[in-house]
This record gives structure tokens, C-alpha cells and sequence, in this order.
């Protein structure tokens, strides 16, 4: 029992450590050949920045990188509040009609390959161009596409912490004599203020990173990042994209670390007036 | 008449939209304008000539002789049906989702369970570290897996260096190359509803197996197993259905003889610009995946109802 209790201990660290090493290889690859002097593929010739000083002047990675800021802070904004409602319909209203359609619509887009989302819209786009003259596509469509996808994982977020909240809270203010909108205002939204941070930046990484649907909804003229990226990663290797990448990596890094700061001592506050409240 | 001009002032006034209608109307009608209304059209557009195609809201319906007629064109599926590369193209796209899905259940089943039962203390970690490669661009990890599967990339340097193999392995562009990126995308999606399953599971049945004289082996096969059922369910279809008509990857590290619809689909409208065919090939794949999504649909709806009770 013991011999195997040790065995299985081992096996587990093995296969966790396997595990992550799988998934973390191609970030630290990434990094490491980003510093990489020569253009060869893989095969390291010596540590330079100038794959870092090629992409200062890299125009269209640079200004692509600009809209692709702008379009995710845009639908990042609006998925979180899209997803806020429908989290909101689906975990305080048990019954409605068409509550399981409304239910599979808001989770379908989580799993739906994106090819599928971006040609349909991309149809419904061209279809309503012909007959009433508008949108263009560019910016807006999309806007309205990473908003439609944004929205499916800012509802299951939200919708999670909803359902941990204790309903006696809501009812406790509804004793109290609040009104619904008040009792939103005043007890529920502060109380998932974390869920919807947490929501918003995973919104926007998900369109700062999108492929696919912008691919089907961009126009002339708006190229966002990833399309930049997409087009030259099938042509090849260029190491200018591993230097992008080792970038973003650094700011992920030092967000997700400012982040997790943040929660703790928010955490340990909230936990001091807790204590605080209960010595009065 | 009058009953009319009742409703519509009713509707006018914006007296039904109280608090509880406007919270469920606001995101109701945009998923209907977005995400609905768009597959009727692709429908639509895929049951019409090449032609007519531009004009969505003609000429499936005509009027003659005091008849409606219904015109229907299945000209597209057809073809589709009458080609064989199509044919190959949907099973190979379901050969790969379900190799993918096999392959990532096998290694991240273990790595839940594990995870799982480390200490408390240190699940935490374990769990942001599964979440921060999601932090970081998808296609950037893919594309560095081309790198690395190269044939003066990293794994073969190192193969030649062990002295494993004395020529480079083509591993780039084939279906390895496509199975690895694959499984390396969509792992994270089968390990998090695992764990999520695993951590909450009763450790005294596992106790009271060991105590009625069940092995550690037979307890995980007949306890642990059934028990995460729910969960190795939503794994299999988070990474099962985006992988039928996945795109990126197949083009980034499939190769020639690696036939996925996602591309084909895509071929259709941007290099061929056949939008009724891209749409027919559309439909096509909406109802392969379609029981999977119906899975898939159950399972959260379960999974509501258990945290409500």
C-alpha cells in the first residue's frame, strides 16, 4: 500500500509536469527566438534585439495593433454588458417563454466553430448591403461580430457567480424596501464586480486575438492585428511575430500579476472589515 | 379593429417594459438579429441559384395561377452529395474532432484527477497556470508550434542530436503536425469542466470502496469514473464541436492531404466566392454538429438545475 501510494504520488507530479510542459513549450519557444539574431528558422545564431527594433518600424503590425485595441475595448464594453443581462434573465427568471431557446443562443457561440458565425453574419451583412445600401464592413461588423462571441463567455462568467451569491441577499434588501433596479444597483452589482472585471478582460483578449471573424467581417482598410499576423504565420516563419508575441506575453504577465495582487489585498480588506464588523 | 389600435398604443407607450422584459428582451433580440437571423439566411441563400443569390428576398416564393409556389433549389446539395471530395472532406473533419477529443480526454482525464487531489493549498496555482496560456494569443501558440514540428525545428534537432533518428522527420504539414496543434488548442477546454467535476466529487466513497475491499483501481473504474461523467461529457463536446470546423489550425499546420470542411468552407467564399455553395456546406456542417450541441445543451441545463437545488 505504501509502495504504491508513493508510485502514485510520483506518477501524478510526472504527469502534471508533462502536462505543463506541453503547454507552455511553444510560449517559452516564442520568447526565446524572438531574441534570435538571425532570420533561419529555429536555429539560434546568437542573442539581438532586432526583430524588436524591425517591428518599431513595422507600419502595418503597428497600426493594426491600433484597431485591434480599439475594436476589442469596444466589444469587451459591450459583451460584459450584453452577457450581464442575459446572465441576469437566465439565473433570476427560472420561467419564460422561450427561456430554452434564449438558453441555447447565449451558449451556442462558445462552441460553434467560428467559420460558421463568420460566414452566416458575413451573409446576413452582404444580403442587408444589397437591400437597404448598409453597413460597410469594417469597424462595426466587427464590433457585432466579437460581441455576439464576447457575450457567450461574458454570460457564463457572470452567470457563475450569480449562482454562488446567496439569494438571501437580494431578499434581505427587498425586506428593506428596495425596489428590483435598486436592489441590482445597490446589492447585486457590487457584489459581482470581480466576475464582471474578470469577464471584461477575457472579452478582450478573445477579440484582440480573433482570426476568423474578422477575417469574414473586416473591410478595405480595417486590418486588425491578428489578420496582419495570420497572413505572413501561413506564408511562414517571421521572426518579427515571435517578437509580437513576446511582447504580449510580457504585458499578459504583468496584468494577470497586477490583477491577482489586486484580488488579495481587496480580499484581506474585505476580510478585515468582515472581522471588524463582527467585534462591534 | 379596435382591439388593434389597443395593442399597438400598448406597444407605443413602452407600458409592458417593465424591468423583468427589458432584462430578457435586450439580449433576446440581439442574439436573434445576430446569431439567428443569420442562419436563416445562410438557409436561404443555400437553397438558391448562384445567381440570385445576391437578393435574399426573392425568389424562392412565386405567385402564379392563383397558387403559391414554393421554389426550392437542392441544386447545391446535390453536388455536394454527388462529390466525392466533399464526402471525405466531412469524415476526415469528424476523424480528426474525434481524435482530437479521444487524445485530449486520455491526457487531460489524468491531469484533473491529479490536479484534483493535490493539496488545497496549491489548486489555485495549478488551475491559473491550466487558464494563462488562454491569456495569450491562440494563434501565436499555434504558429510556434510550426517552429517546432519544422524540419530543421526544435524536436527534430533534438531527435538528431540524440542520435534517434538520422534524418529529419517530416512532421510539419502532416496529419501529426494537425493533431498536435489540435490537441495543444483545445486540452485547456477538457481539463477545466474535468476539474471543476473532480474537486467537488465525495472523497468517502472512495473511502468506503476501500473499505468494502475494492482496490484503488476498481474504485476509480467503478466510482470516480461514473461519477465524472457530467464532466467528460462537456470536455469531449467543448472540444469536440469547434473542432469539426476548425480553420486556423488545419491551415497553419495541416498540409495537403489533411481535408477539414473549415477550410473548404472558407475556399468556397473567398477564393471560389460561391456564396450558395459556402452556405450549403454551412447547413451541412450545422447539422453534423447539431446532436452534439443538443449534448452539449443538456449537460449546462443539468448542470443549472444541480447548482440551483
Amino acid at each position: 500500500m505504501k509502495a504504491s501510494t508513493f508510485l502514485q504520488r510520483w506518477f501524478g507530479r510526472g504527469w502534471l509536469s508533462l502536462g505543463y510542459l506541453f503547454l507552455y513549450l511553444p510560449i517559452i519557444v516564442l520568447i526565446v527566438f524572438s531574441f534570435n539574431s538571425s532570420r533561419q528558422d529555429m536555429v539560434w545564431s546568437g542573442f539581438s534585439l532586432r526583430w524588436y527594433q524591425e517591428l518599431m518600424n513595422d507600419g502595418e503590425i503597428i497600426s493594426g495593433l491600433g484597431l485591434s485595441l480599439k475594436i476589442a475595448f469596444m466589444s469587451a464594453t459591450s459583451s460584459v454588458v450584453l452577457g450581464t443581462f442575459a446572465a441576469f434573465a437566465l439565473s433570476n427568471y427560472q420561467r419564460f417563454r422561450g427561456r430554452t431557446m434564449f438558453s441555447a443562443m447565449s451558449s451556442a457561440p462558445l462552441v460553434m466553430p467560428e467559420v460558421i458565425i463568420g460566414l452566416s453574419l458575413l451573409l446576413m451583412l452582404v444580403s442587408m448591403q444589397k437591400v437597404f445600401g448598409f453597413p460597410e464592413r469594417g469597424v462595426a461588423t466587427i464590433w457585432l461580430g466579437h460581441t455576439l462571441l464576447g457575450m457567450a463567455y461574458a454570460t457564463v462568467v457572470v452567470q457563475s457567480r450569480l449562482q454562488e451569491m446567496s439569494k438571501s441577499l437580494s431578499e434581505a434588501a427587498m425586506d428593506l424596501g428596495c425596489r428590483a433596479h435598486e436592489v441590482f444597483f445597490l446589492v447585486t452589482l457590487p457584489n459581482i464586480t470581480q466576475a464582471l472585471a474578470s469577464a471584461w478582460l477575457l472579452t478582450f483578449t478573445l477579440s484582440l486575438d480573433d482570426v476568423v471573424l474578422s477575417a469574414f467581417l473586416s473591410g478595405p482598410g480595417s486590418t486588425t492585428m491578428p489578420l496582419v499576423i495570420f497572413s505572413r504565420a501561413r506564408l511562414g516563419l517571421d521572426p518579427r511575430v515571435n517578437a509580437v508575441a513576446a511582447l504580449t506575453i510580457l504585458v499578459v504577465t504583468i496584468a494577470v500579476i497586477v490583477y491577482a495582487v489586486m484580488l488579495a489585498r481587496s480580499d484581506r480588506r474585505r476580510r478585515r472589515q468582515l472581522s471588524a464588523a463582527y467585534d462591534d | 379593429m379596435n382591439v388593434l389600435l389597443q395593442s399597438l398604443r400598448h406597444l407605443l407607450t413602452l407600458r409592458w417594459l417593465t424591468g423583468r422584459r427589458a432584462v430578457i428582451a435586450v439580449p433576446a433580440l440581439f442574439l436573434t438579429a445576430a446569431f439567428l437571423v443569420p442562419f436563416l439566411i445562410v438557409l436561404r441563400i443555400s437553397l438558391s441559384d448562384m445567381d440570385t443569390a445576391g437578393s435574399p428576398f426573392g425568389g424562392l416564393l412565386s405567385y402564379a395561377d392563383g397558387i403559391v409556389m414554393l421554389k426550392v433549389k437542392v441544386a447545391n446539395y446535390l453536388y455536394i452529395a454527388a462529390d466525392e471530395l466533399y464526402l471525405l472532406t466531412y469524415l476526415s473533419s469528424l476523424k480528426y474532432a474525434a481524435i482530437t477529443t479521444v487524445i485530449c480526454l486520455v491526457v487531460g482525464y489524468p491531469f484533473a484527477y491529479f490536479m484534483a487531489r493535490a493539496r488545497p493549498s496549491i489548486r489555485p496555482v495549478l488551475m491559473m497556470l491550466v487558464m494563462l496560456p488562454f491569456w495569450t494569443s491562440f494563434l501565436l501558440r499555434v504558429y510556434a508550434w510550426k517552429g517546432i514540428l519544422a524540419n530543421h525545428g526544435l524536436l527534430n534537432d533534438l531527435l538528431l542530436a540524440l542520435g534517434v533518428v538520422s534524418e529529419p522527420l517530416q512532421m510539419m504539414n502532416t496529419s501529426f503536425s494537425l493533431v498536435v496543434g489540435m490537441v495543444y488548442a483545445y486540452l485547456p477546454f477538457m481539463i477545466l469542466p474535468l476539474y471543476a467535476n473532480l474537486v467537488k466529487m465525495d472523497i468517502r466513497f472512495l473511502e468506503a470502496a476501500a473499505d468494502l475491499g475494492a482496490t484503488p483501481l476498481q474504485a476509480f473504474w467503478r466510482i470516480t469514473v461514473p461519477l465524472s461523467k457530467s464532466g467528460i461529457i462537456a470536455g469531449a463536446m467543448l472540444v469536440f464541436i469547434p473542432s469539426v470546423g476548425e480553420y486556423v489550425i488545419p491551415e497553419l499546420l495541416g498540409g495537403p492531404e489533411t481535408l477539414m470542411i473549415g477550410r473548404v468552407l472558407w475556399d468556397e467564399y473567398f477564393t471560389n466566392n460561391d456564396w450558395a455553395m459556402a452556405s450549403s456546406v454551412t447547413v451541412l456542417v450545422i447539422l453534423l454538429i447539431l446532436v452534439p450541441m443538443a449534448i452539449f445543451n443538456k449537460y449546462k441545463t443539468d448542470q443549472e438545475a444541480g447548482e440551483r437545488t
